[in-house]
Order: C-alpha cells, then structure tokens, then sequence
C-alpha cells in the first residue's frame, strides 16, 4: 500500500499545509470580507479528509482522533453561546457584541464577530470531519448480489 | 403571457421546475438514496428561490466602504443587492447538509438492518413482521384482536 | 442603527434576559453534555437544563398573563432590524407546557432510557434530548419567522435521532425515523418558501412588521401562496389528517421516554407556530374570508376525530393505539382553530396543555409497562393493572381525561370546544364532538379491560415500576385532575392567549392593544 500512488501522496502532503494555511485566512478574514467560519471551517475539514482518502482512515484519525472531534463540535457552540454569555455579563443584550468596547461600538462588533466566527468554525470543522469518520469507518461487507 | 415575461421570469420558472422535480423524485422513488437526493434537489430550488429575491437590478455586492472613523459612507448612487437572503439561505444550506448526512446515516443503519435500501423491500418486510405480531399476540387475545 | 445610542447604558439584570434563557440554558448543556462526557453526568445536566428552563417559563408566564407582552432584541439590534424574542401568553403558556413536560420526562428516562438504549448511546441521548428542547423551546420563543425554521429544524433533525434510537429494540424505528425525516423536511421547506414569498412581499422577517405590512395585501396571490405553503408545511408537523402518516409509526418505534416527549410537546409547538401565522401574521379577516378554514379545516378536523378513533379501537398494540388517539386530539385543536371565535381559540390552546399533560401521563404508564412487560401488546400486558396499581390507576386517570369525563382536564377543554360549536350555531358539531368521545371510551375500555379483568401475564415481571417512573407519572396524573378542577391557570392563560392571537394585527402590534379587533370576525 505505501509504496502506490507516489504522486498522489507527495501532493497531498504538500497540499494539505496549504489548504489549512488558507482556511485561516479565510477564517480571520470573515468579518469584512467574503469568508468566515462556515467557509473556513469546511475548507480545514477538507484537508483532513483528503489526508484521510490517501493514506486511510487510521493515519488521520493519529493526527485527530474521533473523540477529539466529538468534543471540538461541542466547544465551537460553547465558543458562540459563551460569547453571548459574556456580553450578557457585561450588562447588555446577548450577542450585543458591542459591549466589549461600550466606547467605540464598532470596534467591540469586530472583535466579537471573530469570536464567534472562531466557535463557527471549531464546529463546522468537527462536524465535517465527524461525518467523515462516521460513514468511513463503516464499510458493508459487499454480497456477490450487490455487485 | 409574453414571452418577455417567461425570460424575466426565468429564475422562479426554473425554481418550479427543479421543485417538481426533486418533489417528485422524492414521492416517485423507491430507492431511499434517490430520495434524499430528490430531497436535495427540492432543498436547493428553495435556496435559489431566496437569491432570486435578494437580486436587485443593476445591484452590486452590498459592501459599504468604511471611512477612518468607523463611518459608513454608502454611496447613495451605488444601487446595492441585498444581502439578507445570502445569509438566511447559508443558515439553509447547512440546515440541508445536516439533514442529508442524518439521512444518509439512517440509510447505512437500515442497510444493515434490513439488507436493501428500496422501500417496497423493506415495506414488505415490515408488513411480514407486523403480520407474525398480529398472529403472536392477536390469538393470545382469542382472536378479538 | 441602535446599537450607538448617546443615552448611557443601563445594565440589564437576569429578569431583563428571561426570553433568551429559556433557549439558552438547554442550548449550552447540550454541548456541554458532550464536551465532559459521562452517563450520570448527562443524566444530572439534561435535568438541570429542563428544571432551569421550567423555572424561566414559570416566570415568564407570571410577567404576561396579564395579555402584556415581553420583547428581547437579540444583539441589541432592535427590531424589524433585529432578530426579537417576543413572549406573551400565548407562547409563555405553550413554553410551560414544553419545559413542565421535560422536566417531567428526564426523571422518567433514567430508568426507561437504561432499560431501552445501551449504555454507550446514553450521552449523546441526553445531548440530542437538550437539543430537541433548545429547538422546541426556541420555535416558540422566536418572534423572527426564519428563526422559526432553523429552531424547527434543530428540534426536527434531533428528534429524528431520538426516533431511531428505539432500533435496539425494533429495527422498524429505523425506518419510521428515515419516514418521519423525508415527511418532515418536507414540511419544513414548504414552511421556509412560504416565508421566501411572505419576505417577497414585505421585505421584512420580524413576525410583527410582517402582520403590520399584510394588511390590505389579502388578494395579493403570492400572500395567498404563502399561507398555503406554510399551512401544508406546518400541517406536516402537527400531523393533521391526510399529513399524519409518519406519526404513528414515529410515536410506536421510538424509546418510550422519547414517545412522551414528542406525544406532549412536539406537534404541539407545531400546533402554536400554525396559530401563530394564521392568527398573528396573516390576519384572521384574510383568512377567514369566505369562511374558508371552517370548510377546508373542519372537514380534516372531524376526519381526524373519527378516523384516528375508530383505527385506534382496532389496534393490539397500547402504545400504537395512544398514538393514533393522538392524531384524533389533533383534531379537536383543528376543529378549534376552525370555529374562528376567541372561545374556539381558547379551546385549542387549553387542548394543547390538556391533552400535553395527558398523553405526557399516558406514554409514561406505557414506558412503565414496557419496562416490567417487554412490550405493550394486549396480550402482554393482561392483568398489569393488578400487580402494578399505581400505573394502572394513572392509566385509568389518563383515560378518563383523554376522553373528557367531568373533573379532569379533558374534559374542560371538551366542554370549551363544544360551547365554541354552540356559539358559531353549528350544534352538529358539537354532536359530532360527543361521539367522537365516545369511541374515546371504547378504545380506553379495551385497555382498562385488559389491564384489569385478566390474569397476569406469566413472563412480564410481577412488580411495580421504579418510583423514578411513578412520581413523574403521577405528577402528569395528578396534573390531569388538578387542571380539571382548578382552571385559573390553564383557561386564564389560554383565554388571555386567544384573544391576543384573535386580536390579529393588534395582538402583535408594537404597542400592545388587548383585544382591540374583538368581535371583528361576528
């Protein structure tokens, strides 16, 4: 198996840095331009799942196992209801994302929309890889009536 | 009907169209992964229903320039498209990957339990289940069930 | 924009955020659940989560049954602008309901759930548990029609998950889960192209502004569309009559703590986002225009009444023949939607609670038996009301308001319908509500029968359910009684509810006008 598709495996290692490297700038780049967590977070998903289709299930799940995954899905929507949260402590609305900076609203509305784009992403991100893991990892044993 | 008015159109006519189709791909098919495939298409005529609105003749990306001070100057000659429906529909479009990739899910678990992904298969097999319950625990009823 | 106001701010308190956290807390336990792990953890959280929420619908309802109303502006972006919370008594007591019925349920669940689910599952049942509330919750809360299909469909999608739990038991949950998907996404995009065409119309999506922006606009023919892809996409959720077909199968396969839940809360959130549109959006004069719910409701109604009544006579199956006796009670709360009077509203919102609390009661005698007899067949379940006299007795308590016997709560919300069908001069109708009632008694007899005049059967386990099962049980029993003879609460909130809804426009105006367009339709 390792010896096959050389090409194939040289790409990918040399891709998957990339695709990471620009999720992140699609990532942080959400507030005021196209992109933000959603975008980004599929964009991160896919080079893990790409690393996963060429060297197989288990060398991806070394670099991310699937408990870790699980948990990362639930940390984004704690990233997003605990940024509402800490707005509500700071005496406004939930998600009132200008209370970070009451003096200059806007720059309180950049910050948190990163914030919450982070939680976005977090899970966007573990749920693409989560649904990955879960149809991968179980294959059907094929009947000869099948084929 | 004026043909100018079937071309101005356009967008909603293709919207009934794929509709229809995915709507009755999702009736007609027996095979559950045509289904949600139906189901797709039938999602994906509403999102295209959404952008349609949000067009607005002649509109550009709704991105206001923001001056040093964190003021909007939004050029009141600029016609901009609105972007609302942008946003509603992403909220959509995952709402419909979740929805197939739950589906889907279901499907491998019905694989396994039943062996077949057509529905009359497992429609038959269900009946034949329910038929053996109804012998089981009908007679034990003295036959009133 | 009114996020740079100059008026310094004045911090809000925790009264100010009631509206969001009742949405909040289950939607943080839910990850939360999953993020520490652990079986009595989840258990202990899930609680946590229904108990909290009980308590902010409890004070929620407390602040407007006096028809005022509560307004959150999410963000601080106020409304039409921004996404707004809206609570007043009709979604308050519809709230109660759902979190009164959670915090019931999970109690419940710790045993049945153990009994049912393997272990492993357990986490993430609790965590899907918290979602389905978050949606349900959120369904109602929301005064952002959009906000309403997303909340929909992470109560639906979660809800899906919970049916086909029941697989371990019977692999047929598996494909009565995947039924209940296709029928129900279904529903839900019809329901999100009829706010595609509403938002066509009036370029808004915050629920009041749209009421405000309808009026006159009745022969508009994408309105028209609108209402009737929201009806038939709603009408899929409720269950009504000919879009029933997923129910039954859902309501039987599913673990039964899952069964009590959806039975109490599910198609009756489904029920209020209906009365919301039709009543509160769309205004009751465009609707009833040419008294056209009476005739195109009506006939569904009473379809439902008998039809699901006289299927749920046939059935073997306790649990299968309660489901069906659901999609009948649908029916009286369509029937009351359709009598187009404030007291034909009240009936169908006093209904909902009544017949929540009924069904929460009746489900969980049959989690119990399950628990003792394996399943629910009547054959199995011979003589359980004998060794078992606490469920037996909550059977019989439930039976008797599911089929409106005088001092329980069914029987209020009968006697409501029926002076609604007095009042609007249809007397049949309140003929056909009797009779349909008194298939009621045949299909509740059988079971009674069963459960009281055989001997036991010799496999089932001679012992009565944990008190984990009878306490909540009892509760919902006892909550049967109580709400048949003290009615201040549910008939106040359910009165104080219709005629806010039956104001139309008004009853979502900005200012609030209790019952300004009273008598419009007479």
């Amino acid at each position: 198996m390792k010896e096959h598709h050389l090409i194939l495996r040289v790409v990918t290692k040399t891709l998957v840095g990339t695709i990471i490297l620009f999720a992140f700038y699609v990532q942080f780049h959400g507030d005021y331009s196209p992109g933000g967590g959603f975008q980004a977070g599929v964009i991160m998903a896919v080079a893990f799942i790409l690393y996963g289709i060429v060297f197989g299930l288990h060398e991806v799940q070394r670099v991310l196992p699937a408990w870790v995954v699980h948990k990362l899905v639930a940390l984004g929507v704690l990233v997003y209801a605990g940024t509402g949260i800490w707005n509500m402590f700071l005496g406004y609305e939930f998600l009132h994302y200008g209370s970070f900076t009451p003096d200059h609203m806007s720059h309180g509305q950049h910050s948190g929309i990163l914030y919450v784009e982070a939680g976005v992403g977090i899970t966007v991100t573990g749920v693409m890889v989560a649904i990955y893991y879960a149809f991968a990892g179980r294959t059907p044993r094929l009947g000869n009536d099948d084929w | 009907m004026t043909l100018e008015f079937f071309i101005g159109h356009i967008n909603y006519w293709l919207f009934i169209v794929l509709m229809m189709t995915g709507f009755y791909i999702v009736v007609a098919c027996g095979n559950l992964v045509k289904k949600v495939v139906g189901l797709n298409i039938f999602q994906v005529a509403v999102f295209m229903l959404y952008i349609s609105i949000s067009k607005v003749t002649g509109g550009t990306a709704p991105i206001f320039p923001i001056d040093r001070m964190g003021k909007i100057k939004a050029d009141p000659e600029i016609v901009y498209s609105n972007p609302l429906p942008h946003v509603l529909i992403l909220t959509a479009i995952v709402v419909g990957i979740a929805t197939t990739s739950l589906a889907l899910a279901l499907i491998v678990r019905i694989r396994e339990a039943y062996n077949t992904i057509e529905e009359d298969d497992i429609l038959e097999i269900d009946a034949r289940t329910a038929r053996a319950e109804n012998i089981i625990h009908g007679e034990a009823m003295g036959g009133r069930a | 924009m009114a996020t740079a106001s100059e008026t310094p701010h004045i911090a809000l308190t925790l009264r100010d955020h009631l509206p969001i956290l009742q949405v909040l807390i289950p939607l943080c336990v839910a990850p939360l659940i999953v993020l520490l792990g652990g079986r009595r953890m989840a258990w202990g959280l899930a609680f946590l989560a229904s108990a909290l929420s009980l308590v902010v619908s409890f004070l929620l309802m407390m602040q407007v049954m006096d028809g005022s109303f509560i307004s959150y502006h999410l963000g601080g972006w106020a409304p039409p602008v921004g996404i707004e919370y809206r609570i007043d008594a009709a979604n308050a007591f519809v709230l109660f309901l759902i979190s009164l019925t959670a915090t019931l349920v999970v109690p419940f669940a710790l045993r049945s759930v153990a009994d049912e689910i393997p272990a492993r599952s357990h986490t993430l049942f609790y965590a899907c548990f918290t979602l389905v509330l978050t949606g349900l919750l959120g369904v109602v809360a929301t005064g952002d029609a959009f906000n309403v299909f997303v909340f929909l469909e992470i109560s639906s999608l979660s809800t899906y998950v919970l049916v086909s739990q029941g697989l371990y038991r019977d692999k047929r949950a598996l494909s009565a889960a995947y039924d209940y998907l296709i029928m129900g996404t279904i529903g839900a995009t019809f329901f999100v192209i009829g706010i595609g065409f509403l938002y066509m119309t009036t370029g808004t999506l915050n629920m009041a502004d749209m009421a405000e922006r309808l009026v006159g606009q009745g022969d508009n023919r994408t309105v028209q569309a609108a209402f009737a892809f929201i009806v038939v996409g709603m009408g899929l959720k409720v269950a009504i009559y000919p879009l029933h077909l997923w129910l039954p199968a859902a309501y039987n396969y599913a673990p039964s703590a899952v069964t009590v839940f959806l039975a109490a809360t599910s198609t009756k959130a489904a029920v209020y986002v209906l009365l919301r549109f039709m009543f509160s959006v769309f205004q009751p004069e465009f609707v009833f225009d040419t008294n056209l719910l009476l005739w195109i409701l009506a006939p569904f109604a009473l379809l439902a009444m008998f039809a699901a009544s006289l299927i749920a006579v046939f059935q073997t199956n306790f649990k299968r023949m309660l489901a069906y006796s659901s999609i009948a009670q649908i029916g009286y709360m369509l029937l009351g939607i359709s009598l187009f009077s404030v007291t034909g509203l009240s009936a169908t919102m006093v209904h909902l609670f009544n017949h929540g609390i009924t069904k929460a009661a009746l489900f969980m005698a049959v989690g119990a038996l399950v628990l003792r007899s394996g399943n629910t067949f009547y054959d199995r379940i011979e003589g359980m009301g004998r060794v078992m006299p606490l469920t037996g007795a909550a059977v019989v308590l439930g039976g008797l308001s599911l089929i409106g016997v005088p001092g329980t709560a069914g029987f209020i919300s009968k006697w409501v319908l029926v002076q609604a069908a007095f009042e609007a001069d249809l007397w049949w109708i309140a003929l056909l509500i009797v009779a349909s009632s008194l298939l009621a008694v045949i299909y509740m007899w059988r079971v009674i029968e069963v459960l009281y005049l055989h001997t036991p059967h010799p496999e089932a386990i001679h012992k009565e359910a944990p008190l984990s099962m009878v306490i909540p049980m009892w509760i919902a029993a006892g909550a049967c009684v109580w709400f048949g003879i003290d009615t201040s609460l549910t008939m106040g909130a359910a009165n104080t509810a219709a005629i806010g809804l039956m104001g139309g426009t008004d009853g979502m105006a900005l200012t609030p006008t209790v019952g300004g367009l009273l008598g419009n339709g007479h």
